[in-house]
């Protein structure tokens, strides 16, 4: 299936990688270093990246800044709790998204899979459709489970961003920079309340959220719907 | 007492014996070679005896020595390790200089010092040499050293009599008296004198004349009994130093006291040399005395100078220094005296002429008189048909307006008497002129002796027949003219003696009363910084100084910190500081030790530690203004060294407390975390393996079981490291990143968390859409989880969450449906490793929550519900300042992106 460079120097959590990765058909190349990961990228051109932030010869963002926008795969940074601040450098540096150490398996191939699918290159289409959650995006409709619910151009704008790449995180700042503009990316209580009201509209209990999760101090991200039984 | 002498070792004595002995074991040894006048060889048998240790491969180096060309000499250096000197500029010549940071720096276990008399070049650290063989001394350095007799401190005057030659360059007898060794370097006059022809001895230009002097044979011969003499002296004192430590009767009587009384008087020098040596040959201490005679006039600048300057010598010399005031001089001696079991006094021959003892009363006289049994020693001062220049009369200097008010009292009453003179008699004219030069006097003597002059004279002119003509014809009036004049002297030296007298009570006053305020504004103080504080506020209140307090870096071991004060000081001035906090003496401006810095540094010392050093900057010379006022920046000194070892201690009481402490939780967390660590490692451990080994023989079904086992412990795991590192990061001080945060949303997110744990528990919610709360989400999220967590593993189901603003709080509560919480338990519930028996976990979920809430300015607290369970309640204040408020009408105006399709 698709190459994933591994890059974490801790032996141990390389050879479950390898394994579980592996085992669901993908081939994995490892680097334990900065300097190795960049040459591997150079070599292999890896499908997605599985980046650790800390490395013995840097900062795992120094893999990040090295590889070229335009070359770059997506990238998911591995880190541990208590790491918000990293995760949302990371992520507004470029990265595509995070796992939190420690991470099962189904979250782990979720993550992929997600990441996978934005460099499949296929545009959002017309109508998207998430769980109960359908966006028709010429006619500015949303339904829910078939009822249609009546958004602001705001609400509008977030439900979309976030759906055209259900199960990736996006942070408040990219949130803020796609809906309000560069000047706004510090608001985050804007999006606070935005959000809180899409809920009330979206969600059968807003205090429980189904779809639209928070990521405590990183930002939002809509559930992926639970995908059938991966193929092969 | 004579039928208890000591002829039994008394155990203070032993205890004193085996604590020398200890000293000397451990502490440096000096070692003096010691010669009657240059050339005898002192250099020569030091190197030698380097040369012989050298060979036996003991560590030394050579610190300084001269070889003055001496071939011999050179010789005998060559090949053994030299300590490269420092070089001083001074006066645009290069001193090459005895280089004593790098000798401490080195820190060879022995050092050659040759001459240790030397005067170093201006702008070393110690004036003398010898001062820096006991910085030696004192870092644990063994020191070879030479010195001639002629440099004996207390033999100064002897040796001038031989040689008629004042030796400036000195070394106290008390250094000499430390020297573990003294050998002696001797060879015969005859001897040396043929050295001398041969061009053998070094003679420097500068001591020519002294030189010629000693180098007669006569001379010589004189200097080197003196030598001998003194090694005699020292060699006896070690015979009774060890009959006494053997227990062996003394033939002496002893307990011999001395005091000598010391003045500004140039004599005094020659006094205290001569009680030194009287004290001698006695055994006997000495102490000597200065004495401030209340009421006064006050000693002028050079002679405070030179009383000091006495008493640092008594101090060289190994005396006490005693300062007394008193009514006269010899009461004050006497009371002293008669305390202290002084048995003789030595005061000096007077000097001034006899008319002065019947007008103020002779020392002497009033010493015998009221002497007792005290024996008095009279001595004559030295110098001979010189007598010491008469000190001038100090006082105030009068303005320039006293003396134009004297003009102007004299002419108004000139003018007031022309105007009476057809009603006055001349004795009321007297009057009149008597009360002008009274008011005149106010201004002192110049200005009183001006207005009785003056009124003499228009007295004359104006009133006294002929008048109008300084000419007198009643020769009467001659007297009347004396009368006044003298009138004028009693006048005005009463009045200055009593403005003396009110100054210097007012400065005493000032002193006591600063002191006093002091002792009391030191005794609140709490930690050292407030000590350096009040003694920095205190000094700069009572002097006109500016200061500093300075403690050791706790940082950086050996450097010293300024606490409170001037800031930042010169290297130079820490220097001074470091000097005076090392040898716990003052030293600095004005003393012996680094005089030229800028500043005085006092060092403050509780028990024997010195724990820190005030650093005084004078705005003018601190020891100019007298003994008292060092005296006073001493007392202030001692004050505040007691008050910081007093705090330290407490400081450390503290510690040692929070340490017991830290200590008990460290076992706890201990237990604790090997206890909740190891359970779940255990299960997954367990269950692991035998997937690994049996997995292909088990059921489908309980492969899966002890898959889940896995993760659920797994999970178990994370959740109680989670708890530990949050602990440690808030409890280290962690500030929370505050923002206004929907309470709907942190419900959400936790709950969205908690979905595995929770499973099927019903989950009742009460959270108004429109409530915020000021939190760091991140941490925030951890309460919720906690308290829902700890719900789940003690509680019941519905689980009920409810949210509300009550006045400036925001309350959430977590409330269970169980059994409740035990009463027993109640607040301690958040106490670390405290958990309702039988749950798993390290019990550091509800610490972690209030350790977070109270981080948050918040409060959390747990009672429980009647027809429900336990209720944990989480009180936040609603507002906080640094966090940011949505304005909602902003949000209306922003504008929105057009959407990229």
């Amino acid at each position: 299936m698709s190459t994933i460079l591994v890059v974490d120097d801790d032996l141990q959590l390389r050879r479950f990688l390898r394994t579980t990765l592996a085992g669901h058909g993908h081939s994995v190349v490892e680097a334990g270093s900065v300097a190795e990961a960049v040459d591997a990228v150079g070599r292999v051109q890896p499908a997605v990246i599985l980046l650790d932030l800390g490395l013995p010869d840097g900062d795992g963002l120094a893999v990040l800044r090295r590889i070229p926008p335009e070359d770059r795969p997506p990238i998911i940074v591995l880190s541990a709790r208590g790491q918000e601040g990293d995760k949302v450098t990371a992520l507004d540096a470029g990265a595509d998204d995070y796992l939190t150490k420690p991470f099962g398996a189904s979250e782990l191939l979720a993550r992929i899979r997600v990441a996978l699918r934005r460099t499949a290159g296929t545009p959002a289409p017309d109508v998207i459709e998430v769980g109960p959650i359908k966006i028709d995006q010429p006619r500015h409709q949303v339904t829910v489970s078939g009822s249609e619910v009546h958004l602001t151009p705001i609400e509008f704008r977030l439900l979309l961003e976030l759906a055209r790449q259900p199960g990736r995180v996006l942070t408040h700042r990219q949130l803020l920079r796609e809906i309000w503009g560069p000047n706004a990316v510090e608001e985050v209580h804007y999006l606070r309340v935005h959000m809180g009201a899409l809920r009330r509209k979206i969600e059968a209990d807003p205090a429980r959220p189904q779809w639209l999760l928070t990521e405590a101090g990183v930002g939002y991200r809509l559930r992926e719907p639970t995908p059938e039984a991966p193929a092969g | 007492m004579d039928d208890e002498r000591d002829d039994r070792p008394d155990p203070d004595a032993l205890l004193a014996q085996l604590k020398a002995e200890e000293t000397r074991a451990t502490r440096a040894r000096l070692k003096i070679f010691f010669g009657a006048a240059p050339g005898v060889g002192k250099t020569y048998a030091m190197l030698q005896e380097a040369r012989r240790a050298h060979a036996d491969g003991d560590e030394f180096v050579v610190g300084v020595v001269e070889t003055h060309g001496r071939r011999e000499t050179e010789e005998l250096l060559a090949g053994l390790p030299v300590l490269p000197r420092k070089s001083v500029q001074h006066r645009g010549v290069a001193l090459a200089e005895f280089d004593l940071d790098a000798a401490l720096v080195r820190k060879p276990r022995l050092i050659l010092v040759d001459e240790l008399a030397h005067t170093n070049a201006p702008g070393s650290k110690h004036v003398k040499r010898w001062q820096d063989v006991l910085d030696l001394l004192d870092a644990g350095i063994d020191v070879h050293t030479t010195i001639n007799v002629q440099h004996v401190e207390s033999l100064g005057d002897v040796i001038q009599q031989i040689t008629g030659v004042r030796v400036r360059e000195t070394v106290p007898d008390a250094l000499i008296e430390r020297a573990d060794e003294i050998e002696l370097v001797d060879i015969s006059p005859d001897e040396l004198l043929e050295r001398l022809a041969e061009g053998k001895v070094y003679v420097p230009e500068q001591a020519q004349r002294a030189v010629q002097n000693v180098f007669h044979k006569g001379n010589l011969h004189a200097l080197r009994e003196l030598a001998l003499r003194r090694t005699a002296e020292r060699v006896d004192a070690e015979v009774r130093a060890y009959r006494k430590e053997k227990g062996i009767s003394d033939t002496w009587a002893t307990a011999e006291r001395i005091l000598v009384c010391v003045g500004p008087s140039p004599g005094s020098e020659r006094l205290i040399r001569a009680t030194k040596r009287i004290a001698e040959g006695l055994h006997a201490e000495w102490a000597a005395a200065h004495v401030e005679v209340l009421g006064a006039p006050p000693l002028s600048e050079k002679d405070r100078d030179r009383v000091e300057a006495h008493l640092r010598l008594v101090e060289a010399l190994g005396g006490d220094v005693v300062r007394l005031a008193g009514r006269s001089v010899a009461g004050a001696l006497l009371d002293y005296a008669r305390e202290t079991n002084v048995t003789r006094i030595v005061a000096g021959k007077p000097t001034h002429p006899r008319w002065r003892d019947l007008v103020s009363g002779s020392l002497l006289d009033s010493l015998i008189r009221g002497s007792g049994s005290i024996e008095v020693h009279v001595i004559a001062p030295v110098e001979k048909g010189k007598p010491p220049p008469a000190s001038p009369i100090p006082r105030e200097r009068p303005t320039a307006a006293a003396y134009g008010w004297a003009v102007l009292a004299i002419a108004v009453a000139t003018a007031a008497c022309v105007m009476l003179a057809d009603y006055a008699t001349i004795a009321e004219i007297t009057m009149v002129y008597l009360i002008a030069i009274t008011l005149a006097s106010l201004g002192g003597r110049g200005p009183s002796l001006l207005a009785a002059s003056l009124a003499v004279a228009a007295f004359d002119f104006c009133f006294v027949p002929p008048k109008y003509t300084f000419a007198v014809s009643d020769l009467r009036y001659l007297m009347t003219f004396g009368v006044m004049f003298a009138a004028g002297i009693v006048i005005s030296t009463l009045t200055t003696r009593l403005r003396g007298q009110e100054r210097d009570a007012l400065i005493r006053e000032r002193h006591t009363a600063a002191l006093l305020g002091f002792t009391r504004d030191i005794a609140s103080a709490t930690s050292p910084a407030d000590v350096a504080a009040v003694t920095v506020e205190h000094l700069e209140a009572s002097f006109p100084v500016s200061a500093a307090v300075l403690v050791p870096d706790p940082e950086e071991p050996g450097a010293l910190g300024a606490v409170a004060g001037l800031t930042p000081l010169a290297a130079q001035e820490l220097g001074v500081v470091r000097w005076a906090f090392e040898h716990k003496q003052t030293a600095g401006k004005g003393t012996d030790t680094l005089p030229g810095a800028r500043i005085l540094a006092v060092p403050l010392v509780s028990g024997d530690d010195a724990v820190g050093v005030i650093a005084v900057q004078a705005k003018q010379d601190p020891r100019r203004r007298g003994g008292i006022a060092v005296a006073l920046i001493e007392a202030i000194a001692r004050q505040a060294g007691l008050a910081l070892g007093r705090v330290k201690f407490a400081e450390q009481a503290r510690d040692a407390a929070l340490r017991i402490r830290t200590e008990e939780m460290r076992t706890a967390l201990l237990s604790a975390v090997s206890h909740d660590l190891r359970t779940p490692l255990a299960v997954i451990t367990g269950a692991a393996t035998t997937l690994r080994d049996d997995g292909d023989r088990l059921p489908a079904a309980v492969r899966h079981d002890l898959s889940s086992q896995i993760v659920d412990d797994a999970r178990r795991l994370e959740r109680v490291l989670g708890n530990l590192l949050q602990l440690t990061r808030v409890e280290s001080g962690l500030v929370p990143a505050r923002e206004l945060i929907p309470v709907e949303e942190l419900v959400g997110g936790a709950l969205t968390r908690m979905e595995g744990v929770l499973g099927t528990w019903k989950v009742d919610l009460d959270v108004p859409s429109d409530l915020a709360v000021p939190v760091d989400p991140v941490l925030f999220e951890q309460v919720l989880i906690n308290l829902i967590d700890n719900a789940i593993k003690h509680g019941a189901p519905p689980l009920e969450l409810h949210a509300a603003r009550e006045g400036d709080k925001v309350i959430i509560d977590v409330v269970d449906h169980g059994r409740g919480v035990p009463a027993e338990l109640g607040a301690t519930l958040f106490d670390k490793f405290v958990r309702a028996s039988n749950a798993p976990g390290a019990g550091l979920g509800l610490a972690v929550v209030r350790a977070i809430v109270e981080a948050h300015g918040g409060h959390v607290s747990v009672d429980n519900v009647p027809g429900a369970g336990a209720r944990f309640r989480v009180e936040l204040p609603a507002e906080h300042p640094a966090a940011k408020r949505p304005k909602l009408d902003e949000l209306a105006i922003l504008p929105v992106r057009e959407a990229a399709s």
